[in-house]
């Protein structure tokens, strides 16, 4: 099938241009941190290092999602090999998606290494401490808490949604701008909330409704965002997961359809 | 039913970045081309050669007017999976080697595994791409990418082949394997269409040609038919021309200019007999090194309609 093999092109690309190489920086960030930590803190080191993980799963995956994301249309169409791609029985749509597709595959197997590599830090620590310590530590939640899969899950899923937006900037603005918006998306869509209340402090109607359009534009990407919750034992319910995850779907296919939309028309100059 | 056929393409661009005004880069082209011929799209640079190889590839959209290709809309997906094309100066995916490229666009195609085992080595090697092929191409020259371009653009083995510029960046070698290989397409009844600016190329290898110059179609037609075939003169290369016969040699000739010490060019007219000029040179004890035909060549042809024709076309209001 056509959106697999050009899926598989972008993972084949993923692999020769070391993306994976951000693995080994992050395994050595983890275990580094889990040895310095260890040695300045009371009992709070499992948590901190659970919190680093997951952040530093967000943040790696962002820079691979932002970067690789707008090169995957642009850097086709600026360098050319788009020519003969699509002088191939591939249509423009399939292209875009295929090319989603394939790092969409990156990015998991980016985030299920990094989520396999902080379990193994974990399951270390925890067969390695004594009683007293696992004691300590375990008040909360367990060492090897399953719910740490949902917060790697919604990371994943928020990396789609914003490689979304990068792929669907890059398919008519340049990468500089299409880097910029999507980072400046990714700000903003942490504090999206706060765009709602505004008119709390904001006098200007017209400020105030541009906001409130801003809130409802661009994604909310705080509920993504459960690792807190999920390292200090509070639950996350199904519900919410499914939530998340369907307003995700749903933006990431308008983001999509538009993409695909923009490029069809677009002329190859 | 014609292999390509468009009818008034026309393509506007917008130029400028605050103030756009629009560029015509193709106006109101209409061409046939026929099945199985190896059809010329000649012109000088920005003639819009390209843009007309991108507008039936739907790379670009037009302003107006319509293309078909093999009978059907261009952009039909159907049409993709019979056609071939070479870009000009043809880039592909660095990380990839020849062999990988030709098998994802394979795959692209739908080839089984099996196509694709037998049809990729026999390409590569038809191009003359040999260990090489196991490189990544981002250490390929720029006439090795074009082979793997024009190993590409075979591999569906399509019923019709754009070519864009496909003698760009080759070696004499390689240029002659491309015109074998075009004449072996256009023997096994595959349509073929090349732009060029090398007229020697196209005068090599087409049946016909269509010569578009400023974004226009300057003229079109069979080789033959827009060629003055008939000798203009006879171009004779004469040795052994002493002081003592020279000015009765230069009374033969219409033109006469020294190569080497007694040796001279002559341009006989054609209202003087070859074999007359030949029979008189003897007599005056001069030896004939070379004697051809003077004939109208494409470049003249192309020279006579290019001419006049500027390169900055704005849309007129």
């Amino acid at each position: 099938m056509v959106i697999w093999a050009v899926a598989r092109s972008v993972f084949r690309e993923s692999i020769r241009d070391r993306v994976f190489y951000n693995l080994l920086l992050f395994a050595v960030l983890l275990v580094g941190a889990a040895v310095l930590i260890g040695q300045i803190t009371a009992g709070q080191d499992l948590k901190i290092i659970k919190d680093l993980g997951l952040a530093a799963t967000s943040l790696f995956g962002l820079f691979i999602a932002v970067f690789v994301g707008i090169g995957l249309v642009w850097k086709e169409v600026e360098r050319r090999s788009v020519y003969s791609l699509l002088a191939k029985p591939v249509r423009r749509p399939v292209l875009v998606l295929g090319k989603y597709l394939g790092l969409a595959v990156t990015l998991l197997v980016n985030v299920l290494v990094m989520a396999a590599v902080l379990y193994g830090l974990l399951a270390f620590m925890y067969y390695t401490a004594n009683e007293g310590v696992r004691a300590g530590w375990e008040m909360e939640a367990p060492a090897l808490d399953p719910a740490l899969l949902k917060s790697f899950l919604l990371i994943y899923v928020q990396l789609l949604l914003v490689t979304a937006i990068a792929l669907f900037l890059s398919t008519f603005a340049g990468p500089m701008v299409s880097m910029a918006l999507t980072f400046g998306c990714y700000v903003i869509g942490h504090f999206n909330a706060d765009l709602k209340h505004f008119d709390a402090v904001a006098t200007s109607a017209p400020l105030v409704w541009l906001l409130r359009a801003l809130y409802y534009l661009l994604p909310n990407l705080a509920p993504f965002d459960v690792s807190a919750k999920v390292v200090h034992g509070q639950p996350v319910p199904v519900g919410y997961m499914l939530m998340t995850i369907g307003y995700a779907a749903i933006y990431i296919s308008v983001l999509l359809s538009a993409a695909s939309f923009i490029f069809s028309r677009r002329d190859l100059k | 039913m014609y292999a390509i056929a468009t009818e008034n393409l026309t393509k506007d661009y917008a130029l400028g970045f605050w103030r756009k005004r629009p560029y015509r880069a193709l106006d109101a082209l209409t061409l046939q081309v026929e099945p199985g011929e190896i059809f010329g799209f000649l012109g000088p640079n920005g003639a819009g050669k390209t843009t007309t190889l991108k507008l039936l590839l739907q790379l670009v959209f037009p302003t107006s007017g319509r293309a078909e290709i093999l009978g059907r809309p261009v952009g039909d997906a159907g049409v993709r999976r019979r056609i071939g094309y070479l870009p000009e100066n043809p880039y592909f995916y660095d990380h990839l080697t020849a062999v990988e490229l030709l098998e994802y666009f394979g795959r692209l195609f739908g080839l089984s595994s099996a196509d694709r085992s037998s049809r990729v080595p026999r390409l590569l090697d038809q191009v003359g791409l040999g260990a090489e092929r196991r490189l990544p191409l981002r250490r390929f020259s720029k006439g090795m990418l074009q082979r793997v371009g024009l190993a590409q653009a075979l591999l569906n083995e399509p019923e019709v082949v754009f070519l864009d510029e496909p003698m760009s960046g080759l070696d004499p070698i390689g240029r002659r394997m491309v015109r074998e290989l075009m004449l072996g397409l256009r023997d096994r009844g595959t349509t073929v269409f090349f732009s060029s600016h090398i007229l020697a190329d196209a005068e090599a290898v087409c049946s016909r040609v269509a010569i578009v110059a400023g974004g226009r179609l300057a003229a079109t037609g069979r080789l033959a038919d827009l060629l003055e075939f008939g000798v203009k003169g006879w171009e004779v290369v004469a040795d052994g021309v002493h002081d003592g016969v020279a000015d009765r040699v230069k009374g033969l000739s219409a033109r006469m200019t020294r190569i080497a010490e007694r040796r001279y060019t002559l341009e006989i007219p054609p209202s003087v007999a070859p074999d007359r000029a030949l029979a008189e040179l003897a007599a005056l004890g001069v030896s004939v090194v070379s004697l051809n035909p003077l004939r109208d060549t494409l470049e003249d042809y192309f020279m006579r309609q290019v001419s006049g024709h500027g390169h900055q076309r704005q849309v007129e209001a």
